[in-house]
């Protein structure tokens, strides 16, 4: 907030370095997110396919990495979930589309603050990189989980990578959650100060909607994360006891700290935890309203209903975060209060997928490759949001909460759902990135294989959980009443393989296109808000020159008595409009 | 919008309005955010983004010390199990804050306070009447210029010593930062405060290099007022920390 850096309309830059590194055009920071988080995914995914081999195989030796033992394995789980967590689910669907796209959307020439926009992408940048510098140095990346759970992540002795690995885990969070902030302030602000004239709030696509909410909610929950990060990092360097208990003793030796509360990051963690799996699932409810409502030809069912949904599903979002915590003794008269304000929000919920179903309904629905994408997020959406209910109750939670149902769970709704919603938003909004068309057969291809993989690897996982299969474990091979099950693990590690594989379809479509694709139309899909109006790629300033006036609602398709299909929102406005 | 003769009539009003300041509006019609294509620098609406940012970004440090507040008073009332004795016990040991001192602390940061405010009232007079000053032939008797905002900063770097002197006392008291949770908590408490009043103290740094840049005044004005108010929001949070670590130890 210092410097105001309240540039209003800034020159277009001349020059590499000012216009493709420090840029502070948020079409080309946008980018630059989208890249990180595509970076971010293929490190994240190569854990997961480690973690799989070494699940079924455990003994066999991976090239250039040897043979995976136990304590190596909770690296890898650990750095896998923190990575895709938030280099990946948030950094993409808010940071990079919602970079790229909110000004656009609302008819801004930038963000509010695009100098501030610049600094929060290069802190973001900071922090992958000092993420990934935990794989390097002695002792390896940390092994508390991407949960971080104290003592073990507060105690340097405690593990191998529990020394100067965890110390570069917990200060790349820090550093994340200040870039978050950045990014969250400036996403408010160009909301509530930029919008063109005529671009009411009840006018804004339900992207910008998302992209709102989802600021909001990382503007509240990062500030606790960075406060327990700062915890944590006192406790681990300055010999305080805010989470290590009294009367441990690591290898022997009788630690110094005595009456912190473990149970106290706990609370802070998921104050923050639990809002984040709606800032990682927000976006994509966004993209998929958008998509679903353009290539049905249709408007989105129930507008200000999708938007109390997600203004309610954040606000909740803010009261569940005991139902992580139902397995640490808590009072069961709290846990009852927890249980059901979880349960409370499957009623937004559901409101959005009956309203998706309900766009849906009756249309002319197009089948192009974005709409694919989003009927496969509303479709993880459900079959990831079912298993919810039942986790949270805490008689059903005890005894599932470490079991892999769990692991499918969450990987459903918040991993796979939110990538899902990705790949809409790439396939749909590539066209203007890039002024070129992606590949529809390879797009075709690469999400049936997606979809029918992702099923495959995680549906069995709540079986597997049901049976009593406990996750964070490394090797099942010695468990009698386990090894029954190693051919469901088997099976999964075979779909992984394949599913994984595929996505190399996705890179390669990508990078193809964007060279070689077919050039595009300024409205490919024939769709209504702004972004469709101006130029492919867009100008520096977004609109060239003008602002664009607002007349209409985001979703006027198959208006009647309009000429086309579907009515821009920069038409003029008709009587019929509404 | 940025015409000449209907904005230089406003000024002096809302000038005249004094108390709070209110920021000129250059072409607020419609509200929508955005005045027309103009490529003058729409200062009114610069403040108006810059002061709605500083009111966003003030949000996550609530958080901050929200999260650590509830931590200190989750901690206090947390038995702890004595391995010893294998019983529960109240390990919360109440520090013997130097509170004199840091009584004299607030009092300066609160005249600080008051400075800074001087300063900013000053510089949004000077913005107010700028334009009036670049009419040719007119003139407007020179103000007396009184150095509100290095008198802030020496306030400031007073405060910050004055709490460095507590942290002295403190240990000479003997708390230090892992004697026991509380005095970890007023370590943390005052550390974090201090870390961002510094951050305020950046910016003022900023706000003076800009007036030896020979900046428009209405640009500088912008970076003095948001500072301000974040100022005022520093010392307001002081005064709940203080309450926070006195009252409730």
């Amino acid at each position: 907030m210092a410097t105001p850096g309240v540039v209003h309309a800034h020159a277009a830059p001349q020059g590499f370095i000012r216009k493709y590194i420090f840029s502070l055009d948020h079409k080309v920071i946008g980018i630059q997110y989208y890249f990180l988080a595509l970076a971010a995914v293929l490190v994240g995914m190569f854990l997961s396919l480690l973690m799989r081999i070494h699940l079924v195989w455990p003994t066999a030796s991976i090239p250039l990495f040897g043979e995976i033992k136990p304590e190596t394995y909770l690296t890898l789980l650990t750095m896998h979930g923190t990575i895709m967590v938030f280099f990946v689910l948030t950094t993409a669907p808010q940071s990079g589309f919602g970079n790229y796209f909110l000004p656009i959307q609302i008819g801004a020439p930038d963000m509010a603050f695009p100098t501030l926009n610049m600094l929060s992408f290069w802190t973001t940048f900071v922090a992958f990189v000092v993420m990934i510098a935990a794989f390097f140095v002695e002792g390896g990346a940390p092994l508390h989980g991407w949960t971080g759970y104290a003592p073990l992540s507060a105690l340097p002795g405690a593990g191998p990578g529990e020394g100067l690995g965890a110390d570069l885990w917990i200060t790349s969070i820090a550093i994340f959650c200040a870039a978050s902030l950045m990014g969250a302030l400036n996403f408010i602000t160009t909301v509530l100060d930029l919008r063109a004239k005529g671009m009411t709030m009840m006018r804004m696509p339900l992207t910008c909607w998302a992209w709102f909410i989802t600021a909001i909610l990382g503007l509240l929950a990062f500030g606790v994360l960075l406060a327990a990060g700062i915890l944590l990092l006192m406790d681990r360097n300055l010999g305080t006891s805010f989470f290590v208990p009294g009367g441990l003793s690591v290898s022997g030796n009788l630690v110094k700290h005595s009456g912190g509360s473990p149970l106290l990051w706990q609370h802070l963690f998921w104050f923050f935890g639990h809002p984040e799996v709606y800032i990682a699932i927000l976006p994509g409810m966004g993209v998929a309203s958008q998509m679903l409502s353009t290539f049905s030809r249709k408007p989105i069912f129930g507008y200000k209903a999708m938007v109390y949904a997600m203004l309610s599903i954040g606000l909740l979002g803010f009261v569940v975060w005991g139902h992580h915590m139902f397995m640490s003794g808590m009072s069961p008269y709290s846990a009852f209060a927890f249980s059901i304000m979880t349960m409370a929000i499957g009623v937004p919920s559901a409101i959005k997928t009956f309203n998706w179903l309900g766009t849906i309904y009756k249309g002319r629905v197009r089948f192009d490759t974005p709409m694919l994408y989003a009927i496969g997020f509303v479709s993880l959406f459900v079959s990831g949001g079912l298993s919810g209910p039942f986790l949270a109750q805490p008689v059903l939670d005890i005894p599932l909460h470490d079991t892999y149902f769990v692991v499918g769970h969450f990987h459903l709704i918040m991993g796979v759902a939110a990538i899902f919603g990705m790949f809409a938003g790439t396939a749909y909004w590539f066209p203007k990135m890039f002024g070129r068309m992606m590949s529809e057969s390879l797009g075709r291809i690469h999400f049936f294989i997606t979809l029918a993989g992702t099923y495959a690897i995680f549906m069995p996982m709540h079986y597997l959980g049901l049976a009593g299969q406990t996750r964070r474990y490394s090797q099942f091979t010695e468990v009698h009443y386990m090894t029954q099950l190693i051919p469901v693990q088997r099976f999964m590690t075979y779909a992984a393989v394949i599913t994984i594989g595929a996505q190399l379809i996705f890179v390669v479509n990508l990078f193809w296109s964007m060279f070689k694709g077919p050039k595009a139309s300024d409205n490919p899909w024939e769709a209504t808000t702004l972004e469709w109006t101006t130029a492919t790629p867009p100008p520096h300033d977004n609109f060239g020159g003008h602002t664009p006036v607002v007349n209409h609602g985001p979703y006027e398709y198959s208006v009647p008595g309009a000429a086309r299909d579907y009515t821009m929102q920069t038409d003029p406005a008709t009587s019929t409009a509404h | 919008m940025a015409t000449l003769s209907p904005t230089a009539v406003k000024f002096p009003q809302t000038h005249h309005g004094g108390g709070e300041g209110a920021p000129p509006f250059y072409g607020g019609g419609g509200g929508d955010g955005r005045g027309g294509g103009s490529n003058s620098p729409d200062y009114g609406q610069r403040l108006r983004r810059a002061r709605l940012g500083l009111v966003v970004g003030i949000t996550p440090i609530v958080m901050l010390f929200v999260s650590f507040t509830s931590a200190y008073i989750v901690r206090q009332g947390l038995p702890t199990l004595d391995v010893r004795t294998s019983t529960y016990v109240h390990d919360w040991l109440p520090v013997h804050l130097p509170w004199v001192l840091l009584l004299v602390n607030t009092v300066i940061l609160l005249v600080s306070s008051g400075t800074m405010e001087m300063a900013r009232r000053q510089i949004t007079r000077q913005a107010a009447l700028a334009p009036v000053r670049s009419i040719p032939g007119v003139s407007l008797g020179e103000e007396k210029i009184f150095p509100w905002l290095p008198f802030t900063v020496v306030l400031g770097v007073a405060f910050l010593i004055g709490q460095w002197e507590a942290w002295q006392e403190l240990a000479a008291r003997g708390f230090y930062l892992a004697t026991s949770a509380s005095s970890s908590f007023v370590y943390l408490l005052t550390g974090m405060h201090a870390i961002h009043l510094l951050g305020g103290m950046l910016a003022l740094l900023y706000a003076a290099i800009t007036s030896l840049l020979n900046r428009p005044v209405e640009a500088r004005r912008i970076v003095v007022d948001i500072t301000a108010w974040y100022w005022h929001f520093m010392a307001l949070l002081w005064i709940y920390i203080f309450a926070l670590i006195e009252i409730a130890r």
